[in-house]
């Protein structure tokens, strides 16, 4: 092995550890550095000349974060979204793996939404969860529509054996969808 | 001479097999095989007190107590249903599964949409039918979150001018017949414990009375007595807990000892698991005038996974006969013990007066229920006259007559760590809610139902207020034979099937029978057919703009003419998947129902129309 392969061998290493990082840093329960749940963040609203707020860099590290999205689909199971968002097809309330998102597809907007509770049916469960579960959930819910990326996702399905595993989902693109419908 | 007899037998031979080649390709072509009923057969007739003479209105969903839906009209026959046309349409605005029936009380019709349950009152004796007034009672739009199978409403009922119906929201209103304004409004059911309204009321002896929905988020399920005139609440029966809740007392008399106890309803559950045990009672309810006997089943039991719940889990998936005036059961009738599999016994009741070997009559009531199979009981006490299976079973291995019990099949029941297949009858049943009708001139059931199997796998589900309580995974598909749907006329006396026709998308439409020997049903994809009563021959159809989930009926309008309705609106749970835009990639969303429906999103889309059909003048 020639030193020059050597060492562009190992610098792909650092390189992956690097990029790794952010995927597998362990959030410790009350350690994490949290951001506040923004009030009905939506995005399919006039912002009168400007543009909905940037997404809040620490919820953007939830994101795509192998622990939270792990923990995320823990609670899904445990609160019972399975049973009205199905793993991800929906059922009483709506699908989660398509390129349809009534109140945004935003991380920060998912959170919102599981926080705040929507008209049509959905839970608010700020009284039941703590903000940072709420973001592992929002974050779980991104992979369902593959919008994560793959090194940080379960390569096995905790389902009967049905549903793909989510290395397996292809990303879908974030459109808006009628909030009217149910 | 010999040569010229040889001659004819051999013409005569070849004409034989010639027409039995075209009688045998008739019949594929109709999906239809056919078993005719044994010649001079008794047959069961409807209940005479539960049924009288037709008078061409049509008040309630079940068309009398008698739950028979069947008309007596007899304009509309085999040699002239090919001509029926549309009379005319009404649109709701809504793109919900439309289950519930239009109703007709002398020259309106009344029809009912899904939520937001706005009911339309529609002038017959003009030209179309215009609109007479429009009731909008604006219920909440978050019972559509808690509503397990889509937002649907099954229908109101019509008594002494007054139109009762419920919300999905969970209330029980009445309105004025003539003004469409709100006489009462009364708060049955609460969202905020996944408690919705989705059943047809029952009024009966100056009653209402209202069950809930919820069986999949962990609801106490109940019937509930509500006065007619003032809307307050005279009793409710619980399904589950201590007798003094479900109305238990000393009049009880359960058919066999295996619903014989004290507070059942508590010690057949661990621990308080009762209180969050379903039961809900969101299907039909007949009434025997006679008895003041009030017939309906129960919901399965919560959570789906049975590992949470040992036991019977009394009083759920089984039938409660009520005193009407007090609410106090006569006897209870557990039909799927211990249910593993979803398998409600909320469907149509029908009372008859079934014809006994011996010659006698026995007021009888009879059921196609969702565990496969088919109950004649003896209506007085519960007893069990026969039972067969009118649809493939392997879930259960028959019903001992003697105990009265279903027998499971332990190999098919689903545990943590182990996923069962191939499970028949599927969560839905062999039959779901959508009604049979009985017609007492071919003495037959006509049953529009399903054809499902499923795998199943359980976990444990948290009871959380307000949120599904359901803990399995199920996956759906075609049964045996490949076809989701099924329409079988079956012989409730000879316990046989007369006729079937195989349907390719899962039947969630009611039947309607007629004097004049024509039924009808309408399916997923939007057509509606008229088929020969006695051979399941198709006669007409017409292609209705959305799915028909709906219940057909059929009057006497102002002019003397005969009527047959239908409502046009895929949804409710087998039209899931259209209605609320699920993924069919995911094989368990909409409880498993989505894998068994997955083309149905490029068949067919959402709508809101009610269809009404007559002859050419």
């Amino acid at each position: 092995m020639s030193s020059r392969f050597r060492n562009s061998f190992a610098a792909c290493a650092m390189l992956a550890l690097l990029c790794s990082c952010g995927r597998e840093r362990r959030q410790e329960s009350g350690k994490t550095d949290v951001p506040p749940i923004v009030k009905s963040a939506s995005p399919d609203t006039v912002f009168l000349g400007s543009s909905p707020p940037p997404v809040d860099r620490r919820a953007a590290a939830f994101e795509g974060n192998a622990d939270a999205i792990a923990k995320g689909q823990q609670l899904f199971l445990w609160m019972n979204c399975v049973g009205c968002h199905g793993r991800g097809g929906g059922g009483m309330g709506p699908a989660l793996m398509d390129d349809q998102w009534r109140y945004g597809g935003r991380i920060d907007q998912i959170a919102s939404t599981i926080a705040e509770g929507r008209p049509n049916g959905m839970p608010s469960w700020r009284a039941k969860l703590t903000d940072e579960q709420i973001w592992q959930l929002a974050a779980y819910v991104r992979t369902l529509s593959g919008q994560v990326r793959k090194d940080a996702v379960g390569a096995r399905t905790d389902t009967m054996s049905n549903t793909p595993p989510q290395t397996q989902i292809p990303p879908e693109p974030v459109k808006p969808a009628d909030s009217a419908r149910q | 001479m010999r040569r010229i007899v040889a001659g004819i037998i051999a013409v005569a031979a070849i004409v034989l097999i010639v027409a039995a080649i075209l009688w045998t390709q008739r019949v594929n072509r109709s999906d239809t095989t056919t078993r005719y009923a044994a010649a001079g057969g008794a047959k069961a007739v409807p209940a005479a007190a539960a049924s009288p003479a037709d008078d061409g209105n049509w008040t309630m969903p079940g068309k009398d107590y008698a739950s028979t839906r069947f008309s007596a009209l007899n304009q509309i026959n085999p040699a002239n249903v090919a001509k029926l046309g549309v009379a005319f349409t009404f649109s709701t605005g809504t793109t919900e599964g439309f289950e519930a029936p239009p109703l007709v009380v002398g020259d309106t019709m009344y029809v009912v949409a899904p939520w937001p349950n706005n009911v339309f009152a529609l002038d017959l004796t003009r030209p179309g039918a215009p609109l007479k007034w429009e009731y909008r009672p604006k219920p909440a739009a978050a019972a559509k979150g808690v509503a397990c199978c889509g937002p649907v409403n099954r229908g109101a009922f019509y008594s002494d001018g007054k139109l009762f119906l419920n919300l999905l929201d969970g209330h029980t209103v009445a309105v004025d017949a003539a003004t469409g304004n709100e006489v009462w409004r009364t708060k049955v059911a609460d969202i905020q414990k996944g408690e919705t309204i989705t059943m047809a009321p029952l009024v009966a002896e100056g009653k209402v009375l209202v069950g809930n929905s919820g069986g999949e988020m962990g609801v106490r399920g109940r019937l509930t007595a509500l006065d007619a005139g003032s809307g307050k609440i005279a009793w409710t029966g619980y399904t589950t807990g201590p007798d003094k809740d479900v109305l238990i007392g000393p009049g009880y008399r359960p058919p066999y000892p295996m619903d014989a106890g004290k507070d059942l309803g508590v010690t057949t559950w661990p621990g308080e698991t009762w209180k969050t045990g379903g039961g809900s009672v969101w299907g039909w309810l007949s009434y025997d005038p006679q008895l003041r006997l009030v017939y309906y089943g129960t919901s399965n039991p919560g959570p789906w996974n049975p590992e949470q719940r040992p036991g019977d889990n009394k009083f759920t998936s089984g039938v409660f006969a009520r005193d009407i005036g007090t609410g106090q059961v006569r006897w209870f009738y557990q039909s799927t013990p211990h249910d593993l599999y979803d398998h409600d016994d909320i469907n149509e009741i029908v009372l008859v007066d079934w014809p006994a070997k011996n010659g006698q009559r026995i007021p009888a009531l009879i059921r196609p229920d969702r565990n496969g199979f088919f109950y004649v009981q003896d209506r007085r006490n519960g007893r069990l006259l026969s039972v067969a299976p009118y649809s493939f079973v392997n879930a259960y291995k028959g019903v001992d007559m003697k105990s009265g019990r279903l027998i499971p099949a332990p190999a098919m029941e689903p545990a943590k760590g182990r996923v069962v297949r191939n499970i028949c009858p599927a969560a839905p049943g062999a039959k779901d809610w959508n009604p049979s009708a009985f017609s007492p001139q071919t003495g037959l059931m006509y049953i529009p139902h399903i054809n499902l199997c499923m795998d199943m796998g359980v976990q444990n589900a948290n009871y959380i207020p307000g949120t599904p309580f359901v803990g399995a995974d199920v996956k759906m598909y075609a049964g045996p034979g490949g076809n989701r749907g099924v329409f079988t006329a079956w012989d409730p006396v000879a316990q046989r099937k007369v006729f079937e026709i195989k349907e390719d998308l899962p039947l969630w439409s009611g039947a309607l029978a007629t004097a004049g020997g024509v039924v009808f049903y309408g399916t997923m994809d939007g057509w509606f057919k008229a088929i020969d009563a006695r051979n399941g021959k198709l006669l007409w159809q017409f292609k209705t703009a959305s799915g028909i989930i709906g219940q057909p009926i059929s009057y006497r309008g102002p002019d003397g003419r005969q009527y047959i309705a239908i409502a046009s609106g895929v949804g409710g749970w087998a039209g899931a998947v259209v209605t609320m835009d699920l993924d069919p990639r995911d094989p368990t969303s909409a409880l498993g129902f989505t894998n068994a429906v997955k083309d149905l999103k490029k068949r067919i889309a959402a709508g809101g129309m009610v269809y009404v059909f007559a002859l050419p003048q």
